[in-house]
């Protein structure tokens, strides 16, 4: 069996529920055209209706996608670069968001909004951007930010079921990590913790690619018999502390991995729970290995330490163990 | 084709309604039982109502911060309209947005957005998902002057252009964003000639002669059932209140112009036309000011005797579906 990759995933979860359910539909810049390869053949398939290019109106796109949610289609708003959803930024945060809680539950906005994050390919600062933890200061949106083919497909069709706006931030650097996934269906639910790796000296939580990364470094520090957790939250609003908060009760240590920048980054929300509710657990400081708050540089050996590695994981594990 | 006496009434019927719900809002927020900031529709009427009662209850609707008007001009109940500018629990967002999201969702809204021009896209999806359904549904999507300088209104109407949608941006030019004169920020005398960079049709109406906004919008509408897309309608209007209520600044309007307009108040302008047409008597008149008094009035009351909501009740409604609860964020 071939393996499928994590951009095959994601074509596969939407092409599932797009058969499931017509009234799941596609909108975003070039979707129709595949830009990147998660959309093969889904004109012929499913017709332009349903797979429709847009302007580049990001604005417009998350505003007719939330208008279309609320009068009960279910639809997956492409935003292609994770960036570009700072020109919608209005319409996510004041009516996407929004919608539900104003009106007092009038209405859902089932609504899924997808976007790569594309980092250390020398994109530069306006295309490289990880912006979860933005969006995951305003109440209301559903974030997701899975790290396997496995994880991106089940999460993704659960995303597109549920009755409320998610966001997927999906990382480019795991696109062509493969592996075998089920014949059959399945779904993986929001809001679930994955304890990716099992161990007992050290806490990593890694979020989106830092995960795979998060486990090279368990691979290495094995061999220096050190016992490494992995735990992959998954869904980053709102999150599963309790199994992030087991892990440590377990352990001891937490080392927290995530490619945004440093300032109020997931790495921090989950630094401050695991401050406030298991700090009798921890036997060290809390170490985050996030991006430096500084714009990511164009060129190759500016940008590349940047974000977190697994290099720079296993340094932080052993800082904790010292 | 001529209306219906029946039809003439209720538009005054209506149209009253919001003018005595608005001046009851001013009584209430004077007395310091309304919180926040009220954004009132007095004056506004006419094209209000002209415009909702071309579409049927089923079709969509978004409104604005300045939205009381819309869902009594689309037949919303009124009583927990005011109750929910109480803030109380029986208000038809259960307290959680007041005056300035003042939607009825069972009268065919989808929302009454505070940001200037940003129910113009979600018009457009809301149209979107009609289309998709093969349903002849439209959107009436209300806006300002000012939201037509907004970026939304570029994005919003270029997209439902594109897609031929059945939507009808409906602009209610009263003439000023707030305190700007719109004749200093806008580019073109009439905000109707910015359809034709969409390929759509501009039509400008006289906002304050409801007769004259329905039978333009029910072409506009017609137009859109039948699959040939949005237009956009301009309606010459004008607030005779502050941008929102007590905010004392008079400076940026004449008192000329206001009494200009005062003189074709849509109210009086609509009663003496129906009384002289011989459709209404002065008693019948009369009997839909009082009707409409007393269902303003229980609305009233209803407000007020209504309980506010509990403090812990500001969790509900973030999700439809709540993700399991856990120790923190």
């Amino acid at each position: 069996m071939a393996k499928t990759t994590y951009l095959m995933a994601i074509g596969e979860a939407m092409r599932e529920e797009m058969e499931r359910d017509p009234s799941v539909f596609i909108l975003g810049e070039d979707v129709a055209n595949n830009l990147y390869g998660s959309t093969s053949n889904f004109v012929e398939d499913f017709g332009k209706e349903r797979v429709r290019n847009t302007p580049i109106s990001e604005g417009a796109i998350a505003g007719a996608a939330t208008g279309a949610a609320m009068a009960g289609m279910r639809p997956i708003a492409d935003f292609n670069i994770a960036p570009f959803m700072y020109v919608a930024m209005d319409q996510i945060v004041s009516m996407t968001a929004k919608s539900t809680y104003i009106y007092g539950g009038q209405t859902k906005v089932p609504v899924v909004m997808r976007a790569v994050m594309l980092y250390g390919n020398g994109n530069a600062a306006q295309h490289s951007d990880r912006p979860y933890p933005t969006f995951m200061t305003v109440p209301g949106l559903k974030i997701i930010a899975p790290s396997s083919a496995y994880d991106v497909k089940g999460m993704l069709k659960s995303a597109i079921r549920d009755d409320d706006p998610v966001l997927c931030f999906e990382d480019g650097n795991c696109w062509f990590t493969a592996e075998d996934l089920p014949d059959e269906e399945y779904l993986v639910p929001l809001g679930v913790a994955d304890v990716k790796r099992e161990g007992t000296d050290v806490t990593v939580v890694g979020i989106a690619g830092a995960v795979p990364q998060a486990l090279a470094a368990a691979e290495l520090l094995a061999e220096e018999g050190v016992s490494v957790e992995v735990v992959d939250p998954r869904t980053l609003a709102p999150m599963d502390t309790d199994t992030i908060l087991a892990s440590v009760e377990k352990t001891g240590r937490l080392v927290v991995a995530d490619p945004a920048h440093e300032v109020c980054s997931a790495a921090s929300q989950i630094a401050a729970v695991v401050a406030e509710h298991g700090f009798w657990h921890l036997q060290a400081p809390i170490v985050r290995v996030t991006t430096p708050q500084i714009h990511i540089p164009f060129a190759p050996p500016l940008e590349a330490p940047l974000f977190p590695s697994s290099e720079r994981i296993a340094a932080a594990v052993r800082s904790v163990l010292e | 084709m001529a209306l219906s006496p029946e039809v003439l009434a209720e538009m005054y019927r209506r149209m009253l309604r919001i003018r005595l719900f608005e001046e009851s809002a001013q009584a209430l927020k004077t007395e310091g039982v309304i919180p926040g900031s009220i954004h009132l529709s007095i004056g506004q009427e006419a094209e209000i109502v002209g415009a909702c009662m071309a579409v049927e209850r089923r079709d969509y609707m978004l409104g604005n911060h300045r939205s009381h008007g819309h869902p009594i001009g689309k037949g919303a109940a009124l009583a927990p309209l005011m109750a929910e500018l109480l803030g109380r629990r029986t208000g038809v967002n259960q307290g959680k947005g007041g005056s300035m999201h003042l939607a009825d969702f069972s009268v065919g809204s989808l929302g009454e957005s505070s940001i200037v021009g940003s129910g113009i896209p979600v018009a457009a999806g809301a149209a979107l998902a009609a289309q998709l359904r093969g349903e002849d549904r439209v959107c009436l999507c209300f806006f300002g002057d000012g939201a037509s300088n907004e970026g939304m209104f570029h994005e919003g109407l270029n997209l439902a252009a594109i897609w031929h949608l059945p939507v009808i941006y409906l602009c209610e030019n009263n003439g000023y964003g707030a305190t700007t004169s719109a004749r200093e920020v806008v580019a073109v005398t009439d905000i109707a000639d910015r359809a034709a960079g969409y390929g759509i049709p501009g039509e400008i109406v006289d906002g304050q002669d409801v007769v004259a906004v329905h039978e333009v919008v029910t072409r506009a509408v017609e137009r859109a059932r039948r699959g040939e897309g949005p237009t956009l309608v301009e309606a010459k209007t004008y607030r005779y209140d502050n941008h929102a209520f007590g905010l004392h600044i008079e400076n940026y309007r004449t008192t000329e112009e206001r009494e200009q307009w005062l003189r074709r108040d849509p109210i009086p302008l609509l009663r003496d036309r129906l009384v002289a047409d011989g459709v209404l008597s002065d008693d019948a008149a009369k009997t839909v000011e009082d009707e409409a008094r007393a269902e303003v009035a229980a609305a009233v009351d209803f407000a007020r005797t209504s309980p506010f909501p509990e403090p812990a009740e500001a969790f509900d409604h973030l999700f439809t579906v709540p993700l399991p609860a856990r120790t923190a964020g």
